[in-house]
């Protein structure tokens, strides 16, 4: 059978997330663990140098993700961004001031100049790591829209328990896998408290996403989505305990393979829908009612079978190239 | 004011703002990679020092530039939820294309180009900044094959069911007649802004005779890039104006407040006077230029606002299809005269520092210095005269700004944004311009020693 084109978009979508969620997630992780980990100037920098040659590439799947839902599914495009107005331009802003603060921090010597970079940083990264999850929580679960498709929610409502629940779920798991990427790319004092770190988020992570993805399996029952969370959840143990063993790579690898397996299991649960309506099923925006034409659809998908290989390879090329640990020693003083 | 109003006026400033970084990341990208290959080449060390000289500047603009695209990325459906409804199945198509193909090619070589020397080979090394630079000149081709479609809707066919454009070929909107004229119109501005800004860091260190022997070839570079580019802008813009008079001949004829054909039709330097077309108290004018700029021809006949109000009344029904007549007048002639005034100043330095000579006119330094103004205004003006002579339409003759608006965002959340997005990049302008103006007065760096042992286990070259 051939796949609808509309459904080739729909898990095209879901992909960029997923590779947003796995490449970005560590690098919020490591922002907010900033001031945790890193206790004088030159720990700071080792950690921000960890992700420096490869955050703003990370960042371009979300812009990717942007634009694809917007040439693919235009309504969901912009029924999405003009409903959840506020809480996107939080994470805009939030976006920007991290990014400078890489950018700038270390342009300029004084204490108060690299502080107030390092409090960008962590706001910068916190805030997305908490907003996304929210974001998604209100997707799964479904908002209030019109029979235009229209979001008529407001802002208070985005704010319910499930989504928070969501937010605090991309929290903490962002930041774990932060704290073991970070584990992965250091060596020495760093790799330990790294190590540590990783093991005492463990738990509670495991429990905030436990009950995350439960709800979600209450609210939207679907099979297929239950089974990925369920390999998810495995996958989430799994990394606590390579981690207590010290095998870094692996628990790496797990932590990854858990948000990409939980967003995989969001939106298959959220499928055919895009953003379902709380009013009335008739209301919902679907990858049918949302969709561009079959045209468009046709040219974006040769342009992402062609281009999609080439970018996953230089991607990977730049981190083998920037593979080796880092320690204190080799930042420049 | 309302949302509309909010929604314009934010859109307006936070892409002009954006569009203040972006043509000197396009334009220092390729100097960059142009003088790093003249090192690799010669093994030149002053080559060496102003790559790491000018990088270093061209880093600290880049951070804004990429910082505020990401909101130019969310904000159509932020503020325009209607017009994106209207234009996704065609336009969300090139913005796709454009995070695919040269945003992951920009930021992925770039990282590799700041975290890479020592580690790279040398010549894999400038590759990078290459392909980097080729990655900006792919974004602003889609960028503005998606604005082309906006001022020249090719290649799609009306919905009435779905009330929205659709794609019928992706060709056409690639190929847009606007789009290849546009292109290298933006680009050649983009240069010449590239070739600006190291007229005036040059210009400011051989005020002070500093470090000569790196300023002074990067002065005439910079004065030659300009001057180049500068020709490419003009012969560009000329063509652009005659596929414009064609496409929107109201966008022509408000661009010279010519209210009744003429044949031929002057160009008017300057007017004071009222430009509701009532009364003119004084102009200087050259006869015939608009008619040759227009049509190509010195007795062409340019169509007035009124007479082409008429006709899109019969068309499109009643309505006001002028746009804002006093700022697309001067909007446009800002343009000219700005990015004449950055050529000048080009030629002035080429002028007083030809064949080795050392002395020059005081006022040839502050003037190269203020010159880094006048091509970043003449962009400004250049996309406010493009934009706003487009209007009343959003997309020209299908769609009008007036209904591409968010019908559920109200006037206090775009007031928000407004108010919350031009605090922070206030606050982002004041703190580049400070770098910015600290590492171009620190002037080029003195070399390292090379540094000891496998390449791999070296401290990190121009690490955060
Ligand atoms: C003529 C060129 C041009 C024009 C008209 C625009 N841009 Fe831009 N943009 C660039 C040329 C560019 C660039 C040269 O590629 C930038 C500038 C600095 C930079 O870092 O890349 C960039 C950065 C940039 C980024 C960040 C990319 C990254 O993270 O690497 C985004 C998301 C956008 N832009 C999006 C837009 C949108 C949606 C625009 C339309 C309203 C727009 N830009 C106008
Ligand atoms: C960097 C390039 C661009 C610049 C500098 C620019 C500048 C402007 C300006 C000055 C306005 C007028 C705001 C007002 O009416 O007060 C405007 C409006 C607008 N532009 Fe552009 N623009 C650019 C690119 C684009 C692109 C690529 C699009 C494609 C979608 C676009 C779409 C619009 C829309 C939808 C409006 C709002 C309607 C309006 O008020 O004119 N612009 N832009
Ligand atoms: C004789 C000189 C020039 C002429 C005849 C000219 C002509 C034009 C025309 C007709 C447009 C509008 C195109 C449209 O709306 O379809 C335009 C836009 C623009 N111009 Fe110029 N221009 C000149 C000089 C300059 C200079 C010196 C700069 C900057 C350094 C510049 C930068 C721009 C920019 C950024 C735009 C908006 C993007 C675009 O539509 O290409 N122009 N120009």
């Amino acid at each position: 059978m051939i796949m609808e084109l509309t459904t080739v978009w729909f898990a095209l979508i879901a992909i960029l997330w997923a590779g947003y969620f796995l490449l970005e997630g560590f690098d919020f992780g490591v922002g907010i663990l900033l001031p945790v980990l890193g206790r004088d100037d030159r720990e700071r920098r080792l950690l921000i140098n960890t992700i420096g040659p490869v955050w703003d590439g990370n960042e371009v799947w979300l812009l990717v993700a942007g634009g694809a839902t917007f040439a693919a599914f235009p309504e969901w495009y912009a029924t999405l961004f003009s409903g959840f107005y506020l809480p996107l331009l939080l994470i805009l802003v939030a976006l920007i001031i991290r990014g400078v603060a890489f950018e700038y921090r270390g342009k300029r010597d004084g204490a108060v100049w690299k502080k107030r970079w390092d409090l960008s940083i962590f706001v910068g990264s916190l805030v997305p790591a908490l907003l996304w999850g929210v974001a998604f929580g209100n997707i799964v679960r479904g908002v209030r829209l019109d029979e235009r498709h229209e979001y008529v929610g407001g802002f208070v409502s985005l704010l319910n328990p499930y989504a928070l629940l969501g937010g605090l779920t991309t929290l903490t798991l962002f930041t774990l896998h932060g704290a073991v990427f970070l584990a992965l790319k250091t060596d020495g004092e760093m790799r330990r408290r790294a190590n540590k770190l990783a093991a005492t988020i463990g738990l509670p992570a495991v429990a905030i996403a436990a009950a995350f993805l439960i709800c979600t399996a209450i609210i939207r029952f679907d099979g297929i989505g239950v089974g990925l969370f369920a390999v998810a959840a495995v996958a989430l143990v799994a990394a606590l305990v390579a981690n207590r063993l010290g095998r870094e790579g692996w628990a790496f690898i797990a932590t990854g393979a858990t948000l990409v397996l939980a967003v995989l299991g969001l939106f298959v649960t959220l499928f055919p829908n895009v953003l379902p309506s709380t009013i009335g099923d008739a209301n919902s925006l679907t990858v049918h009612n949302a969709s561009s034409t079959p045209y468009t659809l046709k040219v974006m998908t040769w342009v992402a079978v062609f281009f999609t290989p080439i970018v996953l390879l230089y991607q990977g090329w730049t981190y083998w190239i920037f593979r080796k640990r880092l320690t204190v020693e080799k930042i420049p003083a | 004011m309302d949302a509309l109003d909010l929604a314009r006026w934010q859109f307006g400033v936070i892409t002009v703002y954006h569009f203040l970084f972006v043509p000197i990341t396009i334009g220092m990208s390729v100097l960059v990679a142009g003088l790093q290959t003249a090192w690799v080449r010669t093994g030149k060390e002053q080559y060496l020092r102003a790559t790491k000289f000018w990088g270093k500047l061209f880093l600290i603009n880049f951070a804004i530039g990429v910082v505020t695209g990401i909101v130019q990325e969310f904000q159509f459906g932020m503020n325009w939820s209607d017009y994106s409804r209207f234009v996704g199945d065609i336009f969300g198509a090139p913005l796709a294309m454009e995070g695919l193909l040269a945003f992951f090619l920009e930021s992925t070589f770039l990282g590799l180009w700041i975290f890479g020397w020592d580690r790279l080979p040398r010549k894999l090394h400038l590759a990078t900044i290459w392909i980097a630079a080729i990655g900006t000149w792919l974004s602003a081709y889609f960028i503005l094959a998606a604005n082309s479609w906006m001022q020249h809707p090719v290649g799609y066919e009306f919905n009435e069911a779905r009330g929205r454009a659709e794609l019928k070929s992706i060709g056409a909107v690639l190929t847009n007649s606007t789009t290849l004229v546009t292109f290298p119109h933006t680009i050649a501005a983009c240069l010449l802004t590239g070739g600006a800004v190291l007229v005036a860091v040059s210009a400011w260190h051989l005020k002070r005779r500093n470090q000569v022997d790196v300023f002074r070839p990067s002065l005439k570079l910079g004065a030659w890039v300009v001057l180049i580019a500068g020709v490419g802008v003009l012969i560009t813009g000329d063509l652009q104006a005659r596929i414009m008079t064609e496409q929107q001949p109201m966008k022509m004829a408000a661009a010279e407040a010519l209210y009744d054909t003429a044949k031929p039709a002057g160009f008017s330097i300057f007017t004071i006077g009222s430009l509701d077309g009532s009364e003119e108290v004084a102009s200087v004018r050259i006869p015939s230029l608009l008619s040759f700029m227009a049509t190509g021809s010195p007795g062409g006949e340019v169509e007035g606002i009124n007479n082409i109000q008429g006709e899109y009344e019969q068309k499109y029904g009643p309505g006001d299809y002028k746009p804002n007549i006093p700022v697309t007048y001067w909007s446009f002639r800002l343009m000219i005269g700005f990015g004449g005034l950055a050529m000048l100043v080009a030629l002035a330095a080429l002028w007083f520092t030809r064949k080795g000579r050392s002395t020059a006119p005081k006022w040839l330094w502050p003037a190269g210095i203020f010159a880094i103004g006048a091509p970043l205004a003449a962009n400004s003006f250049g996309w406010i005269f493009t934009e706003l002579g487009r209007q009343p339409w959003a997309v020209f003759g299908l769609l009008k700004t007036t209904d591409g608006v968010s019908p559920t965002v109200g006037a206090g959340t775009v007031a928000t944004s407004f108010a919350v997005l031009t605090l922070l990049y206030g606050v982002l302008a004041v703190i580049e311009v400070g770098l910015f103006l600290k590492y171009a007065r620190a002037g080029a760096p003195e070399l390292p020693a090379e540094a000891e042992g496998e390449p791999d286990d070296r401290p990190l070259a121009f690490a955060y």
